[in-house]
């Protein structure tokens, strides 16, 4: 045996940065609650910003009910920035936001609070996310058509690489491709094919000599599930193709410039309602995932909470996740070592099938034209994907404990608080907001705020101009986050994105055949198919959940009208209406379902359509739901609710319940009315 | 319950009047398919005929087709969006295929049609073509022809590529083909007799710059080369990207064909084309009722021996249904 050298490191390395990805209702709790976080060691920051704030709406817009504070801050000006950064010295700190298609406008309010308090651009650190193809294939927080999203990106990227340098202009995201049910491959071949559209699109704004800068300011923002091995795998072989691809495609030659840098957010597609204190478990193994090897490890993490499946967590509970962080780095001997994987034939072998499925994956979506193009392919495939995994879950091929297997429990004294174990934001905060919103107008030089907007309207128009001075401009001038977002949308229009269901292969019959033929002879008896409408109200992009709902029930022999995401009540209603549907299903995962489920029954009562039965899923409490069955609602499914075919039943048996109570076929009241009918026009003709 | 055909003949009144709040009504009772609301359909449509109108209805009809992944949906949007602000009233009839296998079907292609809830010009249903063959859903041609009393334009969209989706050739007064630019299978389709030649060939996607103005010369040529008929079919380029190109003068070229066409003609064939495909549907759907519907069917043949042929097997459904 030869002698070895001694395994550890000479010093043990820097532990990398903690973040805790937070903020709610407005900039002031916020600001309290980021300075209680940087008390317990916290050492970054990861700001939440609420979905108006995200899409470009400001809190008075009707879009924006329901949903103004909810899952993170709103932000609708620089003076609510300056607020939100209050006493956070802005030259160490290291800021990520997720923000996506209003990016250009969050940077450019960061960068004006920081001038406030003489603070030059080029000492800023941090990164917005800003990456859009992502929200078109999972997240949902869109606003602009897929050129000009990319023009922006684009923008962004070649203002900050000359003013903001130490700035990370844009997160590839990989991690909502996880979410969305990518598999390791998958999560590869579609990442890296993003990152290759978007420096394509910077290629053509920068001076070539500045693309090793781009391409080295480029970073990635990955998942972590709890298959760790694999996972770890996983970003070995993103890290191969990544050095790759700036030698060869985009000719980087200094090597620093070409690591692949990235920070993390662990899995919460895998964290279960039921017994959520195993979640605990699951998040420390997928951390394990991001640090174990040195040569691949995280840049910066922030874990979810143990209770995300049950709402949204308190400050407690995230607390509980960042001390995770801090006894892996300070307790364990893991930062003393170098890469332990090194000459692992395992993991070279895992890295290698990784590298090549995503390598052929990649040649598909390059045939498409690049991911822009192939957004519709990408998102057909998560859904394929995510619709085998929970096929998977049902039957039991993939265990989860606690959820499909292991599941006698004690009562959990961990949820029997009073407030059941989540944060609930005061309902008070969205009329807050409204009225400081319109202080801020009444007080600020309109004339100065006009003409900014006109100038970047201008800018926007054309073609090869940065769109960044116009946008800090305005910050400055003291327009709002939705007159920013509004003067592009009329320059740019809108945009709906595909919602992927469509090409979603069939669950295997055997499956779903006591299914069908309740679906057969409900649809008899009703005298035409069942037909559903599942629907998503309100801001909340996450469509996954909705998605496989449409899917099965397309399955089980439903004909099911699902339009995507970001609906008004009215425009569900008048759908419902119009399609002649049987019943409505909702799906709510922002927590604004206290406010928008009404609204929509509300809106289906005006449409004259208030007899269909409707169903709402989602993040959602007990106490809640009882008010939701208070209001009308005939079910409310929660994440425990896994059981796809077993809602099936329950929604086919709410339709036939109503052929039982009129003894006739389910015209409508609002139909039978309408049409100068008191029954019997949809009546059945039982055999 | 009683089939009370006086229901039927309210609802053709209120078409009559043009009161657009019947549509939804109108095409809860066309799809449905137990004996009484059939009568109060053939009733629906009596009231709405030519005879009791005294001419044909006043709508365009008009189809939309094209393989997927084109733009249709995308491109009606724009359409819809180009009617409503010249004042039409519209109604767009959208047909998904529905699975072999479940009988079910997504209903998509409302998600990208923009529209204002509070517009009551703009009446949108989807239905899943079931069992049929042809491209359209069972009651696709009793729908359009008692809406088309009411509205200005009555839309049909269906997915294909020209091959089985032939019945909308039927309905629509006129058809308009949407293809993008690189589809060089449409080529071969209209050179072969494949797919119809359509009335209007919209050339979509045409931001994607040069191959589109090649795509729209060559299917000129293709067409030119395809006879005096074909050579009269309109070819548009569009974009129903925002901000949107050639929409306006889309229209216009619907409106022209639609001018320049004999209507009762083409209606009158459609009629007729119509009552043989119901005729044909029903007696088929007739056997298949007495054998308590397909899936009944399909578990009665399990229990057959399974070395029989087809023959055999047609005889002993023939037998059992009688």
């Amino acid at each position: 045996m030869p002698e070895t050298p001694s395994p550890r490191l000479p010093e043990p390395d820097r532990p990398w940065m903690m973040r805790t990805y937070a903020g709610h209702s407005d900039a002031k709790r916020s600001n309290e609650l980021y300075r209680r976080n940087l008390e317990k060691g916290q050492t970054g920051l990861s700001v939440a910003f609420d979905l108006p704030t995200q899409t470009g709406y400001d809190p008075d817009h009707e879009l924006a009910r329901g949903e103004v504070g909810k899952v993170g801050v709103s932000i609708a000006h620089a003076g609510d920035m300056r607020t939100l950064l209050d006493g956070i010295p802005l030259d160490q700190m290291n800021t990520s936001m997720t923000i996506n298609a209003t990016a250009a406008w969050l940077l450019a309010l960061y960068v004006v609070a920081a001038e406030e308090h003489g603070i030059a651009a080029a000492k800023l650190q941090g990164t917005t996310q800003n990456d859009i193809l992502k929200e078109y294939l999972s997240r949902g927080t869109y606003s602009f058509p897929p050129g000009p999203s990319m023009r922006l990106i684009a923008d962004t990227i070649a203002y900050t690489v000359e003013n903001v340098p130490k700035w990370n202009p844009i997160n590839i995201c990989s991690y909502h491709l996880q979410e969305a049910g990518a598999t390791p491959v998958q999560e590869i071949a579609y990442a890296i094919s993003n990152a290759i559209a978007v420096l394509d699109a910077v290629r053509d704004r920068v001076p070539q000599e500045l693309m090793g800068s781009v391409f080295g300011r480029i970073s990635f923002f990955v998942n972590a599930g709890v298959r760790f091995v694999e996972e770890h795998a996983k970003l070995r072989a993103m890290s191969e193709l990544w050095d790759e691809l700036g030698r060869d495609r985009y000719d980087v030659q200094d090597e620093k410039h070409r690591r692949f840098r990235y920070g993390v957010q662990v899995n919460s597609l895998g964290l279960t309602e039921a017994q959520p204190e195993n979640n605990v478990y699951r998040i420390a193994l997928e951390a394990l995932a991001v640090t174990l090897g040195r040569n691949v490890r995280a840049r910066a993490i922030q874990l979810p909470a143990w209770n995300e499946a049950l709402g949204l967590p308190r400050p407690w509970d995230q607390q509980w996740s960042l001390r995770l962080q801090q006894v892996l780095a300070y307790e364990t001997d893991l930062l003393e070592y170098p890469d332990v994987f090194e000459g692992s034939k395992v993991m070279e072998g895992l890295v290698a099938d990784l590298v090549g499925g995503a390598r052929q994956e990649m040649a598909r979506v390059a045939e498409l034209g690049g991911a822009v193009e192939a957004v519709d392919y990408m998102k057909a495939a998560l859904v394929e994907s995510h619709r085998e995994r929970w096929r998977r879950i049902e039957s039991g091929e993939h265990t989860v404990v606690g959820m499909n297997r292991f599941t006698s429990t004690e009562p959990s004294p961990l949820t029997a608080d009073a407030d059941g174990g989540i944060l609930v934001v005061d309902p008070a905060v969205e009329a807050e907001r409204r009225e400081a919103l319109q202080r801020w107008r009444a007080e600020r030089d309109q004339p100065a705020v006009d003409s900014a907007l006109r100038e970047l309207a201008r800018v926007a128009q054309t073609d090869d101009e940065n769109i960044m001075p116009a946008t800090i401009a305005a910050a400055r001038a003291g327009a709002t986050t939705g007159e920013w977002a509004q003067t592009l949308r009329e320059v740019f229009g809108e945009y709906r994105a595909p919602t992927g269901v469509g090409e979603a292969a069939a669950v295997p019959s055997e499956d779903v055949s006591e299914l069908r033929d309740e679906v057969e002879r409900v649809s008899e008896a009703l005298g035409r198919r069942m037909k559903f409408l599942v629907g998503k109200p309100g801001l909340d992009g996450h469509s996954n959940g909705a998605e496989q709902i449409a899917v099965r029930a397309r399955d089980a022999g439903m004909d099911v009208v699902y339009e995507g995401i970001r609906l008004t009540p009215a425009q569900i209603a008048g759908s419902a209406a119009q399609e002649g549907v049987h019943v409505v299903g909702l799906s709510i995962l922002s927590g604004s379902h206290a406010e928008l489920i009404p609204s929509v029954i509300q809106a289906l009562n005006d449409a004259g359509a208030g007899d269909i039965p409707v169903v709402v899923g989602g993040i959602i409490p007990e106490a809640d739901a009882a008010a939701l069955r208070e209001a009308g609602v005939a079910a409310v499914y929660t994440p425990k609710d896994w059981d796809l075919n077993r809602m099936m039943r329950d929604i086919i048996g709410l339709v036939a319940d109503q052929l039982d109570d009129s003894g006739a076929g389910h015209l409508g009241e609002a139909g039978r009315r309408a049409a100068g009918m008191p029954e019997g026009v949809d009546t059945a003709a039982p055999a | 319950m009683s089939a009370a055909p006086a229901d039927a003949e309210q609802l053709g009144a209120r078409l009559r009047e043009r009161d657009l709040t019947a549509a939804p009504s109108v095409l809860n009772l066309v799809e449905s398919r137990g004996e009484a609301a059939r009568a109060q359909t053939a009733a629906l449509l009596a009231a709405v005929s030519p005879a009791a109108l005294g001419g044909e209805a006043p709508a365009h009809i008009v189809g939309v087709t094209g393989p997927p992944g084109v733009g249709k949906s995308t491109l009606l949007s724009r359409l819809a969006a180009e009617w409503r602000r010249r004042d039409r009233t519209v109604a767009v009839l959208a047909v998904d295929p529905s699975s072999r296998r479940s009988g079910g079907a997504l209903l998509g292609d409302r998600a990208r049609i923009e529209r204002d809830p509070d517009d009551m010009g703009l009446f949108i249903r989807s239905s899943a073509t079931g069992d049929r063959l042809g491209g359209l859903a069972p009651a696709t041609r009793a729908a359009a022809a008692a809406l088309a009393v009411a509205f200005d334009v009555v839309v049909i969209e269906t997915v294909g590529v020209g091959q089985s989706e032939t019945e909308v050739v039927d309905v629509a007064d006129t058809v308009a083909v949407v293809v993008q630019p690189g589809s060089g299978d449409v080529l071969q389709f209209l050179k072969s007799g494949i797919m119809e030649i359509p009335d209007v060939l919209v050339v979509n996607k045409t931001d994607l710059g040069a191959s589109a103005v090649r795509a729209r010369a060559d299917l000129g040529a293709a067409l030119r080369s395809l006879g005096p008929t074909a050579a009269d079919t309109a070819v548009v380029a569009v974009s129903s990207l925002s901000p949107g190109s050639g929409i306006a003068e889309l229209v216009d070229t619907l409106d022209e064909h639609r001018a320049a066409l004999d209507l009762p003609a083409r209606r009158l064939r459609g009629r007729r084309r119509h009552a043989l495909a119901d005729f044909t549907a029903e007696h088929g759907q007739r056997g298949l009722r007495a054998l308590g519907g397909r899936r009944e069917a399909e578990r009665w043949l399990a229990t057959q021996d399974p070395s029989s042929d087809v023959a055999t097997l047609q005889r002993a459904l023939e037998e059992r249904c009688a």
